[in-house]
């Protein structure tokens, strides 16, 4: 809950009404931009915060180190960055470390040291094992048993930048104006149940797989030991964070298309699925005796990213708000229509997303509008 | 800053605002004493999501709003018409009283949220939830309109007023896609222009055909309609309406409240006469 006595309750308000706010543009060109738009179009969502989160993921960031595996670190306290630097030396090679440039600044405040180090991992020659599942493996040991560190980032040619703040500020914080990217999401953080920390903060990410979310996840419990079982240990607080593993598993381990992906986390109701013809009656069956400990339940918006993809997805019945619109290659996804007319008023198409149906920007690809959207099917009457 | 923002026209009878950048606060209050100044025509251009707008104004001016509103329009509103020049979000409408809001284009979630009186009409789709609770007092009756089709629980837990979907955007299926229409209604009216199926229904919902009052109802809405969105009226009277109504005045008293005259189960749900 909101301390209603805190200085940002400017009107001293007896009651503070607020959600959180997600936004994501994705041109799927592959075209870079900046984030002044997406910058501007979550703070246009500030009343949807609290400042106790905001944070920002881009796609396409490092051209320069695209084949490293780029570790965005928080440092808590002081013998961290020793103790972690020796970790990252036995187990990686390490092209190149620096401190993340920052700005200092009002409304952004005990910020932790913030580091970045490109890198490869040092392979055993006798293991056979991908790189990706021994980042996974060592970016959760990091978290794990090096004391007041934390790997907040850790995918090639993409990062996180996220802290306690508004967006706004954190985005000034990080001088996200001197990067660019093809896909970028953003959150502005209203936590309810678990405590507003720089870790805590939105996006969550495993490798290039970054998540922020809207809304609360109360089958966390259920989801985190169905993770733990596959090797992915929580370590941020709070119940976001079993979504950027759960589709890390099911999408880039177990090879499931996004849609598939999209029935597990939103699983259809049972009555839907009697109803749904034989074949796909058994396969969501099928889906959910094998994931039901992935199905979110509770009510969602997430904005999902990887690597060349943008996902936008509710829960089965929509309890969180979520809408989408088309520019030419550019592909929004917002808590809010108005961040999105903001930043581009001549939108050629805007939707509201079912629940549990996906809105997916791929790469190289024409974004696929909804069914509902066949315009052949659509003949409006009398106009 | 509000001299820059604020434009008079007229003698002061028409307002135009500026109101990119400004916060819901500033902007309400501007409305507030604009109103109070006896402005009977505000236009407000270049809006961005701010909230509440047009909330607890109670005289029946007229504000055209240009961009997008932010959630809540006109909530608790009391006598103004809105007119909405493009999309409006999530809670359009929410417990208003009296007055009337026009969307030119769709509207989000819970549009219509625990009305108690006044008219929305939706030109386009609207989302989830739709009139959910809305209800009725006397001769205080809230009625929605939706030109295309709503998402799912249409109508949810309504307690009264009128809602009607005129299907316009449906197609040559003509069906509606929404799922646990009427879900939890216990008093008030659906009326859908177009197919729907048994299974789309809330198991609280009957259907019939509407009677002679409710045609009267429906021409003089549809005609209402037709009219901000220059719709030939007969092109949407063509067509039958299938009315859904509340089966249980109480449909999940059971659940919650020690059951009526000690009945156990599920029969004590009373009916509707």
């Amino acid at each position: 809950m909101k301390d209603i006595l805190n200085p940002d309750n400017r009107y001293k308000d007896d009651k503070v009404t607020d959600a959180c706010s997600l936004f994501g543009m994705m041109d799927v060109s592959g075209r870079l931009f900046s984030g002044a738009d997406t910058v501007r179009a979550i703070a246009n969502m500030h009343d949807r915060g609290n400042g106790l989160g905001g944070g920002f993921a881009v796609y396409g960031l490092y051209p320069d180190f695209a084949d490293y595996y780029a570790l965005h670190i928080m440092y808590m306290g002081r013998s961290a960055k020793d103790k972690t630097e020796v970790f990252l030396k036995d187990e990686f090679d390490v092209v190149r470390s620096e401190e993340i440039p920052i700005r200092t600044r009002p409304g952004v405040t005990n910020p932790p040291g913030l580091w970045r180090y490109f890198v490869t991992p040092r392979k055993d020659p006798c293991l056979v094992v991908s790189d990706d599942d021994l980042v996974v493996d060592k970016v959760m040991q990091a978290n794990t048993t090096i004391p007041d560190t934390f790997i907040f980032s850790s995918g090639k040619n993409m990062g996180v930048f996220k802290g306690i703040g508004f967006p706004e500020d954190v985005a000034d914080f990080y001088r996200l104006e001197d990067y660019e990217g093809y896909l970028w999401t953003s959150h502005g953080r209203f936590p309810t149940n678990t405590p507003g920390w720089w870790g805590g903060a939105h996006p969550f990410n495993i490798l290039d797989w970054t998540v922020v979310h809207n809304g609360e996840i109360s089958s966390y419990g259920i989801n985190r030991r169905y993770l733990e079982m596959h090797g992915y240990h929580c370590t941020m607080q709070t119940d976001t964070e079993v979504a950027a593993y759960a589709v890390d598993l099911l999408v880039r381990r177990h090879g499931l298309p996004v849609s598939t992906m999209a029935t597990v986390l939103a699983s259809p109701l049972w009555e839907e699925v009697d109803r749904m013809p034989d074949e796909k009656r058994e396969m969501v069956t099928a889906l959910r005796q094998a994931y039901g400990g992935l199905l979110l339940n509770g009510p969602f918006t997430l904005i999902i990213a990887h690597n060349g993809e943008m996902i936008g997805l509710t829960d089965r019945i929509r309890l969180r708000p979520l809408s989408a619109a088309v520019k030419g290659d550019v592909l929004f996804i917002s808590s809010e229509e108005s961040a999105i007319t903001l930043v581009c008023p001549d939108i050629e198409r805007s939707w509201k997303p079912r629940g549990g149906e996906p809105v997916v920007g791929r790469l190289g690809e024409p974004v696929a509008l909804p069914k509902e959207w066949d315009v052949q099917n659509r003949e409006a009457v009398g106009r | 800053m509000r001299v820059e923002r604020v434009k008079l026209h007229e003698n002061g009878s028409v307002a135009r605002v500026e109101t990119a950048g400004l916060h819901y606060r500033e902007l309400n209050s501007i409305l507030r004493s604009l109103v109070a100044d006896g402005a009977d025509r505000i236009e407000l251009h270049g809006v961005a999501g701010q909230r509440y707008i047009g909330t607890d104004l109670d005289r029946p001016v007229q504000i055209e709003i240009f961009g997008v509103p932010g959630n809540d329009l006109g909530s608790f509103l009391d006598g103004p018409r809105v007119t909405v020049h493009g999309n409006a979000q999530d809670g359009c409408g929410n417990t208003m009283n009296r007055g009337t809001i026009i969307v030119h284009g769709m509207a989000g979630d819970i549009t219509g949220l625990s009305a108690r009186g006044g008219n929305i009409f939706v030109r386009d789709d609207v989302g989830y939830r739709a009139g959910v609770h809305m209800k009725e007092f006397g001769d205080r009756r809230p009625n929605l309109v939706i030109g295309g089709t709503a998402q799912d629980f249409l109508g949810e837990y309504m307690a009264g007023g009128v809602l009607v979907a005129l299907g316009l955007t449906l197609g040559k299926s003509a069906h509606h896609l929404a799922r646990f229409i009427g879900t939890g209604m216990h008093a008030g009216v659906i009326f859908l222009r177009g197919v729907v199926e048994e299974h789309q229904l809330g198991k609280e919902v009957g259907v019939t055909q509407p009677d002679e009052d409710e045609e009267k109802l429906l021409e003089e809405l549809v005609t209402e309609y037709c009219g901000y969105f220059e719709v030939e009226p007969a092109k949407v009277l063509d067509q039958p309406f299938v009315k859904l109504f509340p089966l249980y005045l109480r449909p999940y008293g059971p659940l919650y409240a020690p059951t009526h005259r000690g009945i156990e189960g599920p029969v004590s749900r009373w009916k509707v006469k």
